[in-house]
This record gives C-alpha cells, structure tokens and sequence, in this order.
C-alpha cells in the first residue's frame, strides 16, 4: 500500500503551489512596506517569504530575539552569511556532520535538538530571508507600546475537575431516586398494614371508618385544571426541546460551544503564535472540508513543546492507545447541504473569520454564523465574484458589464441555483 | 405508400394484450395507497385505524422525548496519523485491472478517504481505452459484500491462518499422489509462475484449468491459444453464435475494435457489414446487420456450407437456413479478402477447425487477425478437467486446490465432481465464501478482493497490466498467492515476488520503472511474460471437420446455456446491481427463464410466465419461467447460465432461477453448451421482472434508424424531421413557442448519443448507479414498474410494415425483428414540461442548461412525472435505506462504504432523476477555477460517458466551440442529429444520431 502512486501527484503539486499563491493574497500587505533606511524589498518576494515562514518556520521560530524552540531570527541576516543559513536551512544534520564550527555550536547550545530538513529552493530560502528582515523593520517601527503584550496562558485549569464531578452527579442522582422508591414503597406497606389492623379491630366509629378505609378518587386528580395545565406544559416544553434538537441536528445552533475532549485554544494558537489556518487545516484550499488536524500534526511541534501538560498528555495517550481524537463536531450541515472549503477560500479568497467570526480570539470554539440557508443566499447576493486574474471569469465578465451595471455577484453568475448546493 | 418501420419493446406491445393496454393507459401503475408490504405478500385491504395512529403518535413522541434527553452530540474524528496521499474530501485515482471469466478491464479506481467507491477505464491502456463492462463497474460492490468470508475455515469452522498454514502443510508432505490446482483461466504472470514453483516443490502436480464457459475448441483449433482478433480492421464480420460484444472471449477490447469500423459522419460514409447466425437473440446479434436464425446442431452446417462456398465447391446451406444471407456472406467474405473476419463462440472442434480454414482463405491471418498477439484470456481445457474428474473418481488424488472455480456448480458433471472430492483426502478452495465447492472442502482459505490485491495480468500476448490494492484488507482474509507462499515455505510476501518477476522486463533504474509501471497500470512495451501451455493444439484437419457436417442433425427441441452480459457465469451473482441490471435483450432482472419463439409458445400452448418443466439427460430436470423472445430460431430455447444458486453465502442469488449447467453435454472431451430437452407445462406460473414495457411509446417517432446505401446517396435525408404547419406553411417546432429562450453565458451542457455507436451493454446504467447512490429495489419492487435506475436502455424490436398485397404481411413480425438500442434519461429540456407543473418549485432550470431537482423542496406530487414526456422521473416509493424490506448493500454498514459521498441518499416520498452527473460538472469546474482557467473539454464528463466502451454518449459544454459536442452538433446537423420528440417543442439538450445500417 505504501508505494500506491497517486495518479493526481502532478495536479497535486499544481494545487500546492496555488494553494501557496492564495496564501500570499490572504496575508495582510502590513509587512510589506519594507522600513526607513533599509534597500526597498520587491513585495512579491516579501510576501512568498511571509507564506512560507508562517506555513513552516512560525512554530519553532520568532522574528524577534525570543526563543520558542529554536532560537529568535531578530537579525539572522547580520549573524550569520546567507550561503551556510540557505544550506544549514535546506539539511542541517549534513552540516553539523561536516563539522561546521557555528552549526555544531548552534546545536548543542539547543540541547542537541535537530532542525527538520525543509526542502526549499534556494530563492525560497532568500525570500523567507527577505521577509524576516523587513518583518525586522516593521517590528522596530511599531515596538514601542508592543510590551507586555504576553497574556498567560493556562487559564483553563481545573475544567476537567468539572466533569468528574459530572460522573458523580449520575451515581448520586440513581443512589437518591432508589432510595425515593424504597421509600415510597415502603410508606404504602406500612399504611395498609395499618389499615388492616384497624379494620380488623371494629372498634372504629362510622367517620373513623371513613378516614380509615377513604377511597383515593383518580378522576378527581384528573380533572383538576392543575394538573392538565401540567401536563400541557409538559407537552409544550417536549415539544420544545424536540425541536431545538432537530434544529441543532441540522446546524441551527448559533453560539453552540460544546466542552472538546483537549482544551484546545484557537486564541493560543491562531491568535498569539499566528500559526496559519492551513497549517492544521491541510485541506482547506484543496477540498471541499477543512479536516480536522490529525495528532501527528499536533505532534510537529508538542513533540517539543509543553509536552508535559496534562492536555498535551491526552494526545500522547491517543497515539498511545492507537485512538483518534474525538472532537464534538460544532459546524454540522445536513447532507443534503453541499458545501465546499476550496471554492470559497481558495476561489473566492474569502477569509476564514467572515464565517467562522474572530477563531483567533477564541478560546473555545463556537459556531459564529447561523449557517442557515438564508444565510447562504444573502451572501451570495451580496458578495460581488472575485474574479481578478482568473481567466474562468473573463468572459464572464465582459458579457456582465455588456448587459448590467449592477455589481457582477455570485448570485448574477448563478450562485443561488438550487443545484449549486443541493444534490 | 412508403414501408414504414413499426417499433415495438416486447411481444405484449405488439399484440397488443389486455394487460399491456391497462398499463399503457395508466401511465403510472401505482395507486395510493400503497402497500406497505411492498406487494409481496396479498393485498391485505386493511387500513390502519385512527386509534393506532394515536397510540403510536403517543409512544413515538415518548420515545423521542426519552432520546432526546440530551442535545445530541456529533463527533468529529480526524485521523490519528494522516496518511501522506490521503485529504479527507479529495479522492485519490489508483491503476488497476478488473479481470473476471475473461472479461478483461484495464481501470482506474477512485477512492475516498482510503475506500473505492468507483471504477472508471483506464485511457491510458491500449488495449480497453474507452469504457467497461458493467461486470466491471459492479465489481466495487462485491469487496462490501457482507457475505464474504471474515477468516479462514477448517471443516466449516472459523480458524486462525497458522493452524490452517500447520495443518495444510502438514497434509501436503504426507500426501500420497497426485497434487492438483484447479482455476479459472490465470493470466497472471507471476502467479503462473508461482503456482509452477508451488507445483515443482510438490513433484506430482498438475495445474488444471477450465473455464464454467469453455473455449477449448476455439483454442485447439489455433494452436492452443485465441488468435489475436482485431475487429476494428474488418469491413467483414462473419459471427456463428459468438457473442463478442456481450460474454465471448474478451468483450470491452472487441467492443472498442469493432465500434471504430461502425461510426459514420462526415468525414467517413463506411462502416463494416456484420452477418450473425445465432439461435438466441445475443447482445452481438442484436447489433447485426443481418442475423439469420439457426440451431446449434445447424453451425457445423453453415460452417461448412461457407467453407465450401469460399473455396468454390459451391454452397449447400441447411434446409431451414436462410440461404440468400449465406450467399451472400460468402460473396461479401471473398470481395473483402484480408479485410474481413469470421468468428464463432461454438465449443465444437469440428466448427473451429473450419472457422480457423476460413480466415485463412480470406487472408485474416497478419490482417483482421494478429498473428503475434493472441488473446490469453480463456485458456481452459475441458479434456484435462474431464480427466482430472476420473482421477478423483478413481482415487489417485491426495490433493486438490480450487482457486476461482467452483466445478461443484458450474460443471455439467457435478455430480462426478462431487463423488470424486468424497475420495480426496485434501480440498482446499480459496474462494471468498463459502459457496457450492468451497463448502466440501476441508480448508477454505478466503482469497483478498481483487481491490486488496497485487497481481499482474497479461490478456494478450505483449500488453500487460497490473493491480494493486486500494484498500487494506477489509476482513481475515489473505491472497491465494501469498498463501500459496506460505505453503510452499516461502518467506517473500507476493508483493515483493511480482517486483522479482518484472525485474525481467524493467530497461533502467528498476523503482523508476517500476513507480511508472504501478502508476500507469499498464506495460504496453511489448514485453510478455506469460507462459502459456499450447499442448491442447487438436489435430484436425479441414477436410475432416467438413466430413462430419451430415452426422450432426438435430432432433427435438435444443437447449442453449448461455451466458448473460450482467451475471456471465454467476461467479459474481451476489452482486445486487447485477442482479437487476435488465439484460440488454429481455430487459429481464433477477432471473433466468426460458427464452422460446414466439411460435413455438403457440404450439405448446403457453404463455410468458407459464413455468414448463424442462426435462434433459439422465431424467434431471428444471423448472423456469417461458419468456417469449422474438428473434430466437425455431425448434430452440435458451437459458442462461448462474442461477439457481441454493447457498446462504449468498443471499442475494439464493433462489433466483434454476442451475442450466447440467444441460450441457460432454462429448468427446468437450463440452457443448446445447443439448436436447423436453419441455412439459406445468400449472404454475412465475412472474419476470422485466423493465422492457414499463415506458410505453405510444407509436411515436422516438428512434430513428436509417441504410447505409441512402446515407451515403444523400444523408440530408436519413432523419425524418417533423414540421409543424402554419399558417405560413410548414416550420420547426421550435419556431413556434409560447416560452421566451434562456440565456447561457457560461456553459451549456449538453450530451449527444450516438445510436450507431450504442451497443446496448448497459454498462451505463450501472456506472450511473454506482455514481449516484442509487438503490437497488428487488424483484417485486421492478414488477410493480418502480424501479428506480435514473438511466435505462430502451430496446426496441422493429419490423417493416409492408404494403398489404406484398406477402411478406404474413410473416411474423416477430420471426427475426431487427433491433435497435437507445439510453434514455433525463433530456434536461430547455422548455422543460416537468418545471412548469412543480407546485414547489422543486424542480427548476439552472443557468447552465440543467434540469435541476431539489430534493428537500419536493413534497412527492409526481405531478412532474406525470408530465415528463421521456419518463424519466423516478419517485421514491419507500426508504430504500437502512430498511429491512430493501435488504441490499444499503441496510449495512459495508455496503454502504460504497456510497458516493458527494451525491444525497434520497429519503421517501420525492422525485429523483438524473442530474447530469452536477458533482461531477461543480467538481470540474472548481478545479478549474482553482487553477485559474476554463475548463478543458474532456475533463468534465458524466458518469455513463465515461464508462461507455463504444464512445456512444458524447457529453460536454456546448457553448465552447471547440468542445467535441460542439463540433459533432454542427457536423451532423440536418443530417443524422435529432431530438426525440422534437414536435412537443422542449428543447432538450440531449440529442441522438439516428442509426445506421449496412444491410446486405
């Protein structure tokens, strides 16, 4: 099975690449600018390198002096002549092998910790270069009030107690509704014995009697308007709930955060270490989800890092156990619902957070958009095509602005025909 | 006045039956309500009461109330360890070969999230380029069989592969006598090789093969191998009972052949002539130009009378045979010398021998015959298999081994067989399940899926193809070649023993060679690795096969066993998209049955559905069903072979006919597929499904069929077209509508079929099937007229209408009909009659041409069916899946691995139909955007386009210009190009090209 050759391996790769192109137009121009004083940097080569860096280098790496595993880049150009960091980037091992001074120092100064090989032309290697030196500069304009930025992490402690908890809560609940019957079973026995006894003895007077032997009237219970208006509000809340679960079974669950398996942080590790989207989500450009990570991907970097915390753990003992991760689906469609990542992301360069709200401030993840049909539809009426320098469009184009004048949007090209979405 | 051509689809049309009539009146046959046994059982009459309905009003909402007691909770389980290849969402295409009773497919497999969920051609392979069977596209259905075997069997009960490995090899060192390997014809190389190192290791060892539907004869008569047919170099085809197009030899390479002689255009005004003399109405002989009616004890006859006539001895036909057609056959075979080819499927030597006399007058050999290639894919002996049967009987076999043969039912001598494995001490079958040999053997050692395996295949000599696994085995089960491995104390894996063995054929870095070869599944260098044993070469000469044409007469009524193009020799029969698959000629599903003429119904007084008993040698006899078969010759009837399967291993088939392979019979060392039989009527009656009149034409103008001789006088004129008169005289139906035109801007798709090119094999309908997740029904369910296939092949018997003094009046229409085929589906109307009558909206014309179909909007009036004037709508009656009454590969968890995840599972109570295959088109055109282009023509085709093995239906964007239907629209425009039923105006977007015929 190991050697099964992909028939696609050259579209693949063609995906690859224009899976790279898009990143370079999501990633903001900010750092582009390039800095006062220093040689203007053509943007093109700024930003390939900025899609690089993020996609491969950001978790080990800082552009600052900061280390996170290895060390801070803040001035690499200047520390060290481009030929060793294009040949120490490319393969490391080889170099500390071949006995280089500064590359044997680097790796034990970090604890012996191999740098992954990264197969990267040398122009790859110059413009993620590049993109560190003018991210240098833009970080020196902006440094004043940047300290102090650091939040502490960990905040998330102890909701695991909760759930053990949980646990008991069910045992103590059965334990008390036994005991209840127990109980109730054991009143009614005693209160007939009682009965019994006393009928037996004919010493009562007729009212005693009557008190004694009263027949319990069900209809009356029946018939009394408190109960049938119980029994209606229960009615009407079942019902209720019945169909808040349809609903949520069908993604109408706006806001919904359910508890995940790890406490992972989005705010973490979107937000304050920047990892690109596409980092996790490999297949957020190419196909029609945006797959969950699986562990080895989480291990690229816990391998390293925080590899003792007790969330990090969890991972360890799934790989351990040979056991995926089950995460609690939030984004849930109904299957008659087709929807595809690449076409909106990759295609029409929409921006992960329009639908998914700030993922990088969340620390847990919640279902931002309605995702109803409405919901669809009023984008697509809305959102005009991003056509620009997609030869699929051209025509399209120029046939749009012959016979309207109206903004060319997804609706004007068909995107609210029902089998766009529904088949 | 004109001879007009008359269309009918079955007997019951033509005549005109009481039961036809109600059916054609009530268009739809069903009546609300419906019964919820889904009609098997009486029509109980019995409503359910109000008070019932409340009570489980009541306890359904208690229990739901109980259910939902929590939010419910959907998990999101990604991999624990991505593999490289696999993106969830995005299929990966493997090479493979399909191979199976020599039906032979190079293809591609596509897989999701690591399971085939479809087999598409391979366009890289020389040899299938285009297309598949349907055997082939139903063949991912068979790896989710939930019957297959889930570990190894000792003595019926399950065991562990080391205990099997110790005790056969154990078995294996003390036997005492003859070792035998009885298969299926093996073009495997490497397993070739591998079972003669098994067998060297053993000393007495015979590896024998035989095939259920031999060849033998044909392969003794050339020199123990098939020649190396091209029928794609033939004006001349002369076929006598071969059904190359449907089950003979290697069906998808002779159907690509042949089919480049048969298209005509613009560019190319001839085609072939094709003569067929056959005594069941075969795929092939629907497909004739002229099909005359003989016996099978009559071949021997024409044969020799052709042989005779070629070599000038003058031509004495047989009696009852038509002897204007051999004449002329003879005439057309010597003006077409080195361009013409003579074929038979009989398994009579003295048949082949003259067969093989023939193409060597008419200069076949080096021209419509490749010397240098032969075919290796039937390689079966029937002596050598006969002879191994008497060594069992006489006991001098210690050991034998069943790979991909089960003789227990496929071989007339059963009962020999079954006696004579009672005196072997070692039976071993590698079947994958326990089917009729497998279930008295000692060891049944489940063989992969062909899906869960390496292999190689060579189906001719020089083309070699590959497979290799594109799922990790399913169940317990391991390769019978690395079984055989593991006996014969060998540690490579076979993965590693194929690598070895195509070492020999690599030129360079071997892994280089080796990455290209896996990767393109096909070897076409030249190379040939096969061993084939050519010891069954027989000795007869011409002179002396012609000598015995006056000894065989027949006499009584003779039986043909032949094979069906959907269940072949019933080695698949499980296969629920098999099982109602309609054959191409009866359109019948889940049976077999008793084709007879029409006359000879009349005669004995029965009708179709009246069960007679078919009475054979030895007093055995069988029970099935009549079906009245136009075109079958007098004094014969045919049955088809794979049914009659009695084994719980497989639920499907079990039940379905009766067994008609006892009716062949040995002689002289061969098996003959025919033999005499009495027929006897018997008082029951059982029912066949068949889909041919559920759609009735009404007489209209649906197909279109023209000669060869006027197409090339004037082809302006093949095509009738209907005007509509007006007031400013006759006009096209389109230029008269109420509708306003719609607008396309960025595609049009659109779909031509070329009904020259449609050969009728149905491998469409499957692969539709397969595409679309669309259910299978069963047997009751296709007799109340429901099934569900969203594309069919109507098949249409014609017959001329003549003026009333000519005699021919009195001849039986439906003596010998002429046939024609046409796939019907959704036309995708530009002034669609479904849309307008939608209350819903549920069904709705998209910008790009498509009839679309919502099925969350449908609320099931069938108003749209009812309207459709193609009827091609299809209405879910039921929940097909997850539900007991449909128990097929949707009611458990394997079979519905094949489900196609892009496309709904339909749920009760809506409209489905097809959709033009609208994954396929966004898909395409996604990546094509995402790669910042238009889409190439060629890249988005739908699902029955792509498996067509004869190129028939053409689909793509009609708004590109360059796009191949563009060019064939404008090329065949006013001359061969029509819509069906173009007088109503509805525009569709899928046109026919009216069919031609080289008639004598």
């Amino acid at each position: 099975m190991i050697s099964c050759i992909r028939r696609a391996k050259t579209k693949l790769l063609i995906a690859f690449l224009f899976s790279l192109a898009t990143t370079f137009g999501l990633s903001t121009p900010g750092a582009a600018q390039g800095g006062v004083g220093l040689k203007p940097e053509d943007p093109a080569i700024v930003s390939a390198g900025e899609a690089l860096y993020k996609n491969n280098c950001v978790v080990c790496h800082s552009v600052g002096d900061d280390v996170v595993v290895g060390p801070g880049l803040k001035g690499i150009n200047e520390r060290r002549a481009q030929p060793w960091l294009i040949s120490w980037i490319k393969n490391s091992q080889a170099l500390i092998q071949s006995g280089d001074k500064d590359a044997v120092a680097v790796y034990n100064q970090f604890n012996k910790q191999a740098m992954p090989s990264f197969a990267f032309s040398d122009e790859e290697v110059v413009s993620i270069l590049t993109y560190i030196k003018s991210a240098e500069s833009v970080a020196a304009e902006t440094a004043g009030p940047a300290s102090g930025a650091e939040t502490a992490p960990g905040q998330n402690v102890g909701t695991d107690a909760v759930g053990a908890v949980g646990g008991y809560l069910d045992i103590v609940l059965v334990v008390l509704i036994v005991v209840l019957i127990v109980l109730v079973v054991t009143l009614l026995l005693i209160t007939s014995l009682l009965k019994n006894y006393l009928n037996k003895n004919k010493q009562l007077d007729e009212y005693d009697a009557e008190v004694v032997n009263q027949r319990f009237d069900f209809s009356k219970v029946y018939k009394s308007k408190a109960v049938r208006t119980l029994v209606v509000l229960i009615f009407v809340v079942v019902l209720l709930d019945l169909g808040l679960n349809k609903v949520m079974g069908i993604g109408i669950q706006e806001g919904y955060a359910p508890k995940q398996p790890i406490a992972f942080s989005h705010k973490l590790h979107a937000g304050e270490h920047q990892i690109d989207c596409n980092y996790c989500h490999t297949t957020v450009y190419k196909g029609k989800s945006a797959s969950i990570p699986s562990a080895n991907i989480c291990m690229n970097c816990h391998s390293q890092i925080k590899a003792e915390s007790p969330e990090i753990q969890k991972i360890y003992k799934a790989i351990e156990r040979n056991k995926p991760i089950e995460w609690v689906r939030i984004h849930n469609l109904p299957d008659l619902a087709y929807f595809n990542h690449a076409q909106h992301t990759q295609v029409a360069g929409v921006e992960c957070q329009t639908c998914h709200g700030p993922i990088q401030e969340m620390e847990v993840v919640y279902q931002y958009s309605p995702l109803t049909m409405g919901w669809c539809i009023d984008c697509h009426r809305e959102t005009p095509l991003n056509t620009e320098g997609n030869a699929y469009y051209d025509n399209l184009v120029k046939l749009h602005e012959q016979s309207s004048k109206g903004a060319f949007t997804v609706a004007s090209n068909g995107g609210t025909e029902c089998s766009k979405c529904h088949y | 006045m004109q001879d007009r051509i008359k269309y009918w689809k079955g007997i019951e049309e033509l005549e005109n039956t009481p039961e036809f009539a109600k059916h054609a009146h009530n268009e739809f046959p069903e009546f609300l309500p419906i019964n919820e046994t889904n009609g098997a059982g009486e029509s109980s009459g019995v409503t359910a009461p109000r008070r019932d309905f409340l009570k489980l009003l009541g306890f359904g909402l208690a229990a739901a109330t109980l259910a939902s007691c929590e939010a419910p909770v959907r998990k999101a389980i990604p991999y624990l360890n991505k593999p490289v290849d696999v993106e969830p969402g995005v299929a990966n295409w493997y090479a493979s070969t399909y191979y199976n009773d020599g039906d032979f497919n190079s293809i591609l497999v596509k897989a999701r999230e690591g399971r085939p969920i479809k087999i598409e051609p391979n366009p890289g392979s020389s040899l299938t380029p285009r297309g598949t069977s349907p055997k082939a596209q139903a063949s991912v259905l068979s790896l989710y069989d939930n019957n297959r075997l889930r570990t190894p069997l000792i003595k019926g009960k399950e065991a562990q592969w080391d205990q099997v490995d110790k005790e056969i090899r154990a078995a294996l060192a003390g036997a005492n006598g003859k070792v035998a390997l009885v298969s299926s014809t093996v073009i495997s190389p490497s397993t070739k090789q591998l079972i003669n190192e098994f067998g060297a290791g053993l000393g007495n060892f015979e590896h024998v093969t035989y095939d259920a539907n031999s060849a033998s004869a044909l392969i003794g008569a050339n020199g123990g191998t098939v020649p190396g047919y091209d029928f794609s170099k033939a004006n001349i085809i002369v076929s006598i009972n071969a059904d190359f197009l449907g089950t003979w030899i290697a069906p998808i390479p002779f159907a690509n052949q042949y089919i480049q002689n048969r298209k005509v255009s613009s560019d190319k005004r001839n085609m072939s002539r094709h003569y067929q003399f056959e005594a069941i109405m075969s795929l092939t002989g629907a497909n004739a130009d002229v099909r005359v009616p003989i016996k099978p004890s009559e071949e021997l006859a024409v044969v020799t009378a052709i042989y005779n006539g070629l070599s000038g001895q003058g031509a004495s036909a047989p009696a009852n045979v038509d002897k204007k057609a051999i004449d002329a056959a003879i005439k057309d075979l010597r003006a077409n010398n080195g361009r013409a080819l003579v074929v038979s499927g009989s398994n009579d030597p003295a048949v082949q021998t003259l067969v093989t006399a023939i193409n060597k007058t008419i200069g076949s050999e080096g021209a419509t015959i490749d010397t240098a290639a032969p075919f290796y894919t039937k390689q079966g002996s029937d002596a050598q298999m006969l002879r191994l049967i008497e060594e069992m009987n006489n006991g001098s076999v210690a050991a034998v081994f069943f790979y991909n043969a089960n003789p227990v039912y496929d071989h007339p001598l059963a009962e020999r067989v079954v006696s004579g494995l009672k005196r072997v001490p070692l039976k071993v079958s590698f079947a994958d399940r326990v089917e009729e040999t497998a279930s008295l053997a000692d060891y049944v050692t489940p063989d992969h899926h062909y899906l869960e395996s390496w292999n190689d295949y060579e189906p001719k000599r020089g083309f070699i193809s590959l497979a290799q696994p594109v799922i990790s085995p399913i169940f317990m089960t391991r390769q019978m070649q690395d079984s055989l491995l593991a006996w014969s104390g060998n540690k490579t894996t076979y993965y590693d023993y194929i690598r070895n063995n195509w070492r020999k054929a690599a030129t360079g870095d071997f892994n280089a060679f080796w990455e290209k070869a896996v990767h393109d599944g096909v070897l076409q260098n030249g190379t040939s690795m096969l061993a084939v044993n050519t010891g069954a070469a027989s000795t007869m000469t011409a002179s002396e096969a012609a000598g015995r044409a006056a000894k065989a007469a027949g006499k009584g009524i003779e039986a043909v066993v032949y094979e069906k193009v959907a269940i072949g020799t019933g080695s698949e029969a499980n296969n629920p998209w098999l099982q109602e698959m309609a054959d191409p000629i009866t359109k019948a599903t889940w049976d077999n049955y008793i084709t007879m003429p029409r006359r000879m119904a009349e005669e004995m007084g029965v009708v179709q559905g009246n069960v007679m008993k078919v009475s054979f040698g030895n007093g055995k006899s069988i029970e099935l069903p009549v079906l009245v078969q136009p075109g079958q010759a007098q004094g014969t009837v045919g049955i088809a072979m794979g049914y009659g399967r009695q084994l719980d291993s497989m639920p499907t088939a079990k039940g379905r006919g009766a067994n008609a392979f006892p009716i062949a019979t040995v002689v002289d060392d061969a098996i003959l597929y025919t033999g005499a039989v009495q027929l006897e009527k018997t008082n029951s009656t059982i029912e066949i499904a068949q889909m041919q009149t559920h759609h009735t034409i009404m007489d209209r103008l649906i197909v279109q069929e023209n000669t060869l001789a006027k197409y090339q006088e004037n082809p302006k004129e093949v095509t009738e077209y209907i005007r509509l008169a007006t007031h400013e005289g006759p006009a096209k139906p389109a230029a008269i509508s109420l509708w306003e035109d719609y607008e396309y801007k960025n595609h049009h798709w659109g779909m031509v079929i070329d009904l020259n090119s449609c050969i009728g094999c149905g491998a469409c309908t499957i692969s539709c099937q397969a595409e679309n997740n669309i259910p299978v029904v069963g047997k009751q369910e296709v007799l109340n007229r429901r099934e569900m296939h969203w594309m069919r092949i109507d098949r249409y018997y014609s017959s001329v209408e003549h003026e009333e003094k000519d005699y021919k009046t009195m001849e039986d229409p439906a003596e010998n009909p002429s046939v024609i085929f046409q796939p019907m589906m959704c036309q995708h109307c530009n002034h669609a009659p479904c849309e307008t009558v939608c209350p819903v909206a549920a069904t709705m014309h998209s910008s790009e041409g498509v009839n679309q179909m919502v099925y969350n909007r449908c609320v099931g009036t069938r108003y749209c069916a009812n309207n459709c004037p193609y009827k091609v709508r299809r209405f879910n009656w039921f929940a097909y899946a997850n539900n007991d009454k449909f128990d097929f590969n949707m009611n458990n968890d394997l079979g519905k691995m094949v489900l196609n995840p892009d496309v709904t599972v339909r749920s009760r109570g809506v409209m489905e139909k097809c959709s033009f295959c609208v994954q396929r088109i966004q898909l395409g055109k996604l990546e094509a955007k995402r790669e910042n282009r238009r889409p190439v023509d060629g890249e988005i085709v739908s699902a029955c386009a792509q498996s067509c093995p004869t190129d028939a239906i053409i689909f793509g964007d009609m708004l590109d210009p360059n796009s191949r239907i563009s060019q064939i629209l404008v090329r065949e425009n006013g001359e061969r190009a029509f819509h069906v039923l173009e007088e109503l105006n509805v525009q569709p977007n899928v046109t026919y090209l009216t069919k031609i015929r080289n008639l004598a």
